[in-house]
């Protein structure tokens, strides 16, 4: 058994409370579908559950309810973390009943959606969650039956007593159990013993979204809700000067025109708030149609601003920041960088001596790759419900970590943080979008001038061209080469529009006696975010393409080269600081090598390529099969063997696995977002192209490496590498290079 | 007043002629399993079935639609349709979700018109429904299951 000691609040995290309320969650049509079936509704409107813990609504009639903390864009957190509950709590998954829980982080601690640490910070609380209230019911029956309770067992949903043959189920003992006093001392179960964590699980919320119900905030509504629009400027650099909105407030179903102010002046921003157009000219009406309409009447004058400072962080991080004026392109944007990887740039890490090194080098291999912007183009839109009243402000919202919102939310709405009563839909999407919560704000303020519920809703055009972008980024790989071919010495330098995509400290620095790395950025007005495992998306695709062509460049196998280079940075590591574990990157390296027949392929019309990655805390590693046919290429199958600790759903994984795969191909082929004088050049899904079915892999064949470390997490891991196994299969099958994302630009070059 | 089909009910909407059938469905008859994704016919979220027929309801106008059959992801309830959304579950293709009404409308019609489509003809009928999350591989083992299924 694993010790477990209950040291959260035991207050608030282990709340153990009798409810008899629960309004709040009946009442709303919308809601009523967060509920699974028509029976457990009528259930629910009896408000006859008891709640332990929290995390867990447990009825007389022994249904159980347990509430997934996090916000679900797809990850499958809203099946993987309730697993944890019910592993150790001891009942039957198939008929346990899952909800959303709301917003309320003093009662669930964490909800919290990005840097694929769901898996990873809930594996202890979440269980300890389970095991409390499992202990407390097994309490509850030992005094009611007069037994000790450690003759007593739980399973199934049951306690039970082996020698007198007593049973009662949970819900008999709930009433009982929440009077008592949670335990101080848990144990949980090892790595390895679990029933439930570990095998495959379907969706909870899938037959919900193949009968299409409504589970995302677009399709939220309410009595007497209005639909609004928001106007941004059109370029980048600029701001709202002035508008005329006669023309569209005689247009039908039109209730009103006006301008917000998104952050108030003076604001200090918080990491989560973003600094994209701050003035916004609004069009509320009756339908989409109509506001659609309306606001093409709206005559808006744009101006480009002057540099102007705003405020962020909080305490001794507190900063001023200067945004530069002008309008940005990005053919100068290219320019800029290359005149950057001229001049010095901001060392990050040197050890031994690199510049020694180069100049007695016999040959230096120097190769440069550069990366577009990218815009996270969930499906679907960015949208916010917002009801303000003096009594409290709803919301129905899309946002993956919503206590980051609360400074936001009450500074620019002038609301205190108790009168927050937010939904957290299902995100049609995240990816890291939704992490930047401006429009749950602009939602507010909408409702708070209109007097009224109203949605917002942007279009494609408006979510596209709204920022919040993946920066743009470039990097030179230098290695030094001596008269016998060894690598004397590696020197990276790069940056980006606005920061650099460098970690200094990943592999394979610790492999290398001398290595440099230094790195600059460019200011720019263009906003931006993280989006899927933030700089790792391309540092990764530029550092495992320049592994493979210094590999071929000395003569050594891509997989081997990589093992033996991570071999000697285990064994003999250079420098502090190094970021990886060695062991478990050979591990996911080896796995693949085997599980693809690297030196063996079964099909021989196709190339291949190989690529790994560390982020995140989880290794990964991928064999990319691909052909070309009519000078395009066709992804073939794929085979990926993954390290992140213990796997807790095996099924959503692989699929959330496959998804970063097609996700990073796509990117790395068609992915960019231009600008010309601050405008985005790609608008909707006609010009920025996107991976679709046909271009899709044939097959991907997924392996975990086995072994009972605790969860590392997995929705980012996956997709870095999958960029250069790409590129280096592309070479394979073109016998060229490719440096520059997106790579359809040159091959339709040819 | 517009008289729409819609799921074998017929919905009365207050619409101006040029209104998408899309808005019409999610605003006017109140059923939002229909996603808007784009506006203009390149996600196929909006994807419903007019006659029979796959069309994005985002660009088809509610006048061209009056008197016709209208099926959404709600009342796509006979055998194929009934196949398909099985097949999405046993094969577990959804992640987010959001484009999965309208792949499964566009699935439903290609099994409809090819019962044992090829790989080919799934990347031809699915070339039109996008899918950020990256489920492809999955949708396209889910219609050959479905098809098995029929």
């Amino acid at each position: 058994m694993e010790k477990s000691n209950n040291t959260q609040s035991r207050r608030s995290f282990l709340k153990v409370s009798s409810i008899t309320g629960g309004g709040m969650m009946i009442g709303f049509s919308w809601l009523a579908n967060l509920i699974p079936n028509e029976a457990i509704a009528a259930t629910t409107a009896t408000k006859d559950w008891i709640e332990l813990t929290g995390f867990i609504k447990i009825f007389p009639d022994n249904r159980i309810v347990i509430l997934s903390p996090n916000p679900e864009f797809g990850q499958n957190v809203m099946t993987s973390l309730p697993m944890m509950i019910a592993e150790e709590l001891e009942v039957d998954w198939t008929k346990v009943i899952v909800e959303q829980g709301d917003y309320d982080t003093p009662r669930f601690k964490r909800q919290f959606t990005g840097g694929s640490q769901a898996m990873r910070m809930a594996w202890k609380p979440l269980r300890t969650a389970g095991a409390t209230a499992r202990l407390m019911l097994l309490q509850a029956a030992a005094n009611e039956w007069n037994l000790p309770v450690a003759e007593l067992t739980a399973s199934n949903g049951f306690v039970n007593h082996k020698a007198t043959n007593k049973t009662a189920s949970y819900g008999a003992l709930a009433t009982a159990a929440s009077k008592l006093t949670a335990p101080e001392k848990i144990n949980l179960k090892k790595n390895g013993e679990f029933s439930l964590i570990g095998t495959p699980q379907k969706n909870v919320e899938g037959s919900k979204v193949v009968t299409g119900k409504p589970l995302f905030t677009m399709d939220y509504k309410q009595e007497g809700m209005l639909i609004a629009m928001a106007i941004h400027p059109t370029a980048f650099g600029m701001k709202l000067k002035s508008f005329d909105a006669t023309e569209a407030l005689k247009m039908p179903g039109i209730k009103d025109v006006f301008e917000i102010q998104v952050y108030k002046n003076g604001y200090v921003k918080a990491g989560f708030d973003t600094r994209t157009f701050n003035n916004l000219v609004v069009v509320v009406g009756n339908t989409t149609w109509e506001v659609m309409n309306a606001r093409k009447k709206v005559n808006i004058q744009w101006e480009a601003f002057q540099p102007y400072k705003e405020f962020a962080g909080a305490g001794n991080n507190k900063r001023e920041d200067t945004i530069p004026a002008g309008l940005e392109s990005s053919d100068q944007h290219l320019k800029q960088m290359y005149e950057k990887q001229k001049v010095q740039g901001k060392i990050l890490r040197k050890d031994g001596e690199p510049e020694a090194a180069f100049a007695k080098a016999k040959k230096i291999i120097e190769k440069t790759y550069s990366a577009p912007f990218l815009a996270h183009n969930t499906m679907e839109p960015i949208s916010c419900f917002a009801h303000i009243t003096d009594e409290k402000a709803l919301f129905v919202a899309p946002i993956q970590i919503p206590d980051m919102m609360k400074q936001s939310i009450t500074a620019n709405l002038g609301i205190t943080a108790d009168k927050i009563d937010m939904k957290l839909a299902r995100m049609g999407g995240g990816f890291g979008r939704r992490a930047y919560g401006h429009y749950i704000v602009e939602a507010g303020l909408i409702s708070q001038k209109m007097k009224a519920p109203i949605k917002l809703i942007y279009t494609r055009e408006d979510d596209m061209t709204n920022g919040v972008y993946r920066p743009s980024y470039m990097v030179t790989y230098k290695a030094a080469l001596d008269e016998k071919n060894n690598v004397t010495a590696i020197h990276i330098k790069g940056g980006g529009i606005p920061e650099n995509a460098i970690h200094e400290n990943r592999f394979p620095a610790g492999a290398f006696e001398n290595y440099l790395a230094e790195g600059w950025d460019i200011p720019s007005n263009i906003t931006i975010g993280a989006f899927r495992a933030p700089r790792s998306n391309f540092i990764a695709s530029a550092e495992q393409s320049f592994l493979d062509e210094l590999a071929e460049a000395i003569g050594k196998d891509p997989i081997d080269y990589r093992i033996e280079l991570l071999k000697k940075a285990k064994a003999n590591p250079v420098g502090k600081n190094n970021e990886y574990d060695a062991d478990r990157y050979i591990g996911v390296l080896e796995l693949v090598k085997e599980k693809s027949n690297w030196g063996n392929p079964k099909n021989k019309n196709t190339k291949r390529g190989v690529a790994a990655y560390f982020c995140h805390n989880s290794y990964a590693a991928h064999v990319l099969e691909l052909s070309m046919k009519d000078g395009q290429p066709v992804v073939g199958n794929i085979v990926s063997a993954l390290d992140c600790g213990v796997v807790v759903n095996p099924e959503g994984a692989k699929n959330m696995i496959e998804g970063a795969i097609v996700d990073g191909i796509g990117n790395v082929l068609y992915g960019g977002l231009r600008f010309e004088k601050g405008v985005p050049m790609q608008k909707n899904f006609n010009q920025y192209r996107m991976i679709r079915m046909k271009e899709a892999p044939k097959k991907i064949d997924i392996h975990f490496v086995q072994n009972n470390i605790d969860p590392t997490g997995l929705g980012e891991p996956p997709f870095p590498p999958i960029f250069a196994a790409f590129a280096n299969a592309l070479y394979k099958a073109t016998g060229k290079r490719h440096y520059h994302q997106p790579f359809i630009n040159d091959l339709n070059k040819g | 007043m517009i008289q729409l089909n819609i799921n074998d009910k017929v919905y009365e909407v207050d619409a101006s002629a040029d209104m998408p059938l899309l808005w019409a469905i999610r605003d006017l008859v109140g059923l939002t399993g229909t996603k808007f994704g784009c506006g203009m016919a390149q996600c196929g979220a909006c994807t419903v079935h007019v006659n029979g027929t796959p069309v994005r309801s985002c660009s088809f106008p509610v006048a061209a639609a009056a008197g016709k059959k209208i099926t959404t992801i709600e009342g796509m309830n006979e055998k194929i349709g009934e196949a398909v959304k099985k097949a999405w579950i046993e094969l577990q293709v959804p992640q987010c979700g959001y484009c999965q009404s309208g792949q499964i409308m566009s699935a439903t019609a290609l099994l409809k018109s090819k019962p044992h489509p090829t790989d080919a003809d799934i990347d031809a009928a699915m070339q039109g429904n996008l899918c950020r999350c990256g489920t492809y591989q999955r949708i396209r083992s889910a219609i050959h299951r479905a098809a098995e299924m029929i």
